[in-house]
């Protein structure tokens, strides 16, 4: 079958028509439909202007030492220690699990499984990177929320690290067959083990690429909410260290905050947004600039 | 792919002799770090499975499923407005987003300038990057109030003889919710649709636009024909997006446990009524009903998304060949 489908019966008095009849309507149909496009495009556009003008506006002035140095108070005032304090406890741990078995995964897609082992492994990653974080959010529930009888930031942190693994496994992947055969038929020929040349040649050569995949991966794991809701729960208590005990995290703090019926409160929604925003941004930003990559994801929940 | 080198197969290698046995070790934590997604994935439905279960075998899975009311005091579960609710969104959301997402795509795949393409995908592709709760906030701060007064009192005074137009327009709504839902999944489209138009070799465009056609001529005759199911398999994979997405949803949609009556009803997505009602469940009754709701929200993306590489996969192989 020919990769395009070239209409073949109508095709040579089309063509004869098209090459006596450029007439001035066929040129204005070209203009208004092209620019039509670029109008889409815009449109697209103008809600991410929005979004980003507004977080800014309603944060600033909500931003102050107050803010980052106290954890909620009251309905007059207070700040996001707790939220904040969550998410850096959070994300470096999931991040901590999720890297190494990411990569690990990658490594055995890319270079030790058989091409029909891989393709049934690369089927199952795909299907949970396109999993709704919500139902990760719910079997860690099950898992580790129900056998231990309360809501844990350590629930949370596996769930986060659930989401996280198999998009770095798939970048793993996909940056690892980049790297040329010469490469890694250079190192074998010198008699390296095939896992020395794994560890010490190809991922050293594929070095920024798996960087990438992680800094994706834990500006995603950094926006997720819905199965933080359900595992680590979220907390009015500055929580540094207690594991099994709830935790908040910057989006826990938005959603909780947007809810409620006090003008500071929801101004510090606002303000946790613009911080969680700078960073997601920040870190897709600078990853695409560096690498000319598109993201992996970008699956928020 | 001639670049990879191609390996003997596993169990050959298993079979060499001690010297491997490094080699074997590491093979193994490598492929037990790679099946460990796999296991994930089993054990998620296996898990939901066996915590609904009960859920299933009281209420029957048609009757769970097409059950419409959820009533924690008769302790009576159905997923039905849920699973409406669900599609009506997705399906709302694509209406918008699959005209405009493929628009957009032939703009930056076809007529943008190179130097205006580049940074344009990049900020469409940062759309997709907003963590869910932040849009969320917008949705539920400034578009509800805007929309209620603006298109929603529009439409409802103008068409008020219309059924599901009709009714008192609330701001949190159905309407509201599939607008931000088809923002957020528009990137999806425009990104993979505009990669699966990129692969189309040039000369099948440079043949037409040489036997006189206009640009938008032969991307109406030969581009789209050629890219329909690459771009088709783009859309359900944002379909797919749309009907797991939580966040923006639960806080635009006005948690109504009810089938919508119409755009401006109130109502809920399965993944919505997750986010609310799990934490204040009222026992394990309904624990095991939402559990259940989580596995019929797990196949009914995993149908679609399967759906959606298949049609990925294959438009892509068709224009490397």
């Amino acid at each position: 079958m020919s990769a395009v489908a070239v209409p073949a019966p109508a095709t040579v008095g089309r063509v004869a028509r098209l090459v006596l009849t450029r007439t001035p309507r066929r040129t204005l149909t070209d203009r208004v439909m092209r620019g039509l496009t670029g109008v889409a495009t815009v449109f697209i556009l103008i809600p991410l202007v929005a979004l980003v003008g507004y977080v800014t506006v309603n944060a600033l002035p909500w931003i102050d030492l107050e803010f980052l140095t106290s954890g909620p108070v009251d309905f007059t005032r207070g700040g996001a220690l707790n939220a904040i304090l969550g998410s850096l406890q959070l994300i470096p741990l999931a991040t901590l699990i999720a890297a190494p078995l990411g990569i690990l995964g990658g490594v055995f897609l890319a270079e030790i499984a058989s091409p029909r082992l891989a393709n049934v492994i690369r089927f199952g990653t795909d299907v949970m990177v396109g999993l709704p974080s919500v139902v990760v959010g719910v079997f860690c529930y099950a898992l580790l929320v129900v056998p231990f009888h309360g809501y844990s930031a350590i629930a949370g942190v596996v769930a986060l690290a659930v989401i996280m693994v198999p998009i770095i496994a798939r970048n793993t992947e996909e940056i690892l067959r980049l790297v040329p055969a010469s490469v890694r038929e250079g190192a074998l020929a010198l008699g390296m083990p095939r896992w020395r040349v794994i560890l010490t040649v190809l991922v050293r050569a594929g070095l920024g690429g798996l960087v990438t995949g992680v800094v994706l991966a834990v500006a995603r794991g950094a926006g997720e909410t819905a199965p933080l809701l359900i595992t680590a729960l979220g907390s009015r208590l500055v929580n540094v260290g207690h594991l099994n005990e709830p935790m908040d995290t910057l989006p826990t703090f938005i959603y909780t905050n947007s809810g409620q019926p006090s003008p500071v409160l929801i101004g510090q929604a606002w303000a946790a947004a613009l911080i969680l925003l700078l960073f997601v941004l920040a870190a897709n930003i600078v990853v695409r600039v560096l690498t000319g990559r598109r993201s992996s994801g970008g699956n928020n929940r | 792919m001639p670049t990879t080198m191609t390996l003997l197969p596993l169990r050959d290698r298993l079979a060499q002799p001690v010297a491997r046995v490094p080699d074997r070790t590491f093979g193994i934590i490598a492929g037990g770090a790679a099946l460990l997604t796999m296991a994930a994935l089993l054990g998620i439905a296996v898990l939901l499975g066996i915590n609904s279960a009960d859920t299933f075998r009281h209420f029957g899975v048609l009757g769970f499923v097409l059950g419409t009311a959820w009533d924690v005091g008769s302790a009576a579960f159905g997923a039905l407005p849920f699973i409406a609710g669900t599609m009506i969104t997705a399906g709302l959301a694509m209406l918008i987003a699959v005209p405009v997402g493929v628009l957009s795509a032939l703009y930056l795949a076809e007529f943008a300038p190179r130097w205006l393409a580049t940074p344009l995908v990049m900020l469409v592709e940062l759309i997709a990057a907003i963590p869910s709760v932040v849009i969320g906030l917008w949705g539920l701060v400034v578009l509800t109030p805007l929309v209620r007064d603006t298109v929603e009192t529009w439409v409802s005074t103008t068409f008020s003889g219309v059924p599901f137009l009709a009714g008192a327009p609330v701001g949190s709504d159905v309407f509201t919710a599939s607008l931000l839902l088809a923002i957020m999944v528009t990137p999806t489209i425009v990104a993979v649709s505009r990669e699966v138009i990129l692969a189309l070799p040039a000369n099948y465009r440079e043949a037409y636009i040489g036997l006189g056609a206009t640009r938008w001529e032969t991307v109406v005759t030969v581009v789209l024909p050629s890219v329909r199911a690459g771009v088709l398999g783009a859309c359900i994979l944002a379909l797919g997006r749309a009907m797991g997405e939580t966040m923006a949803v639960t806080m635009t949609i006005g948690n109504a446990d009810r089938v919508p009556t119409g755009l401006f009803d109130q109502g809920q997505t399965i993944a919505s009524k997750i986010a609310t009602s799990f934490v204040e469940a009222s026992g394990p009754e309904e624990v095991g009903a939402l559990l259940g709701l989580g596995l019929i929200l797990m196949v009914m993306t995993l149908a679609v998304g399967i759906v959606a590489r298949l049609l990925v996969g294959r438009s892509r192989a068709a224009a490397a060949s």
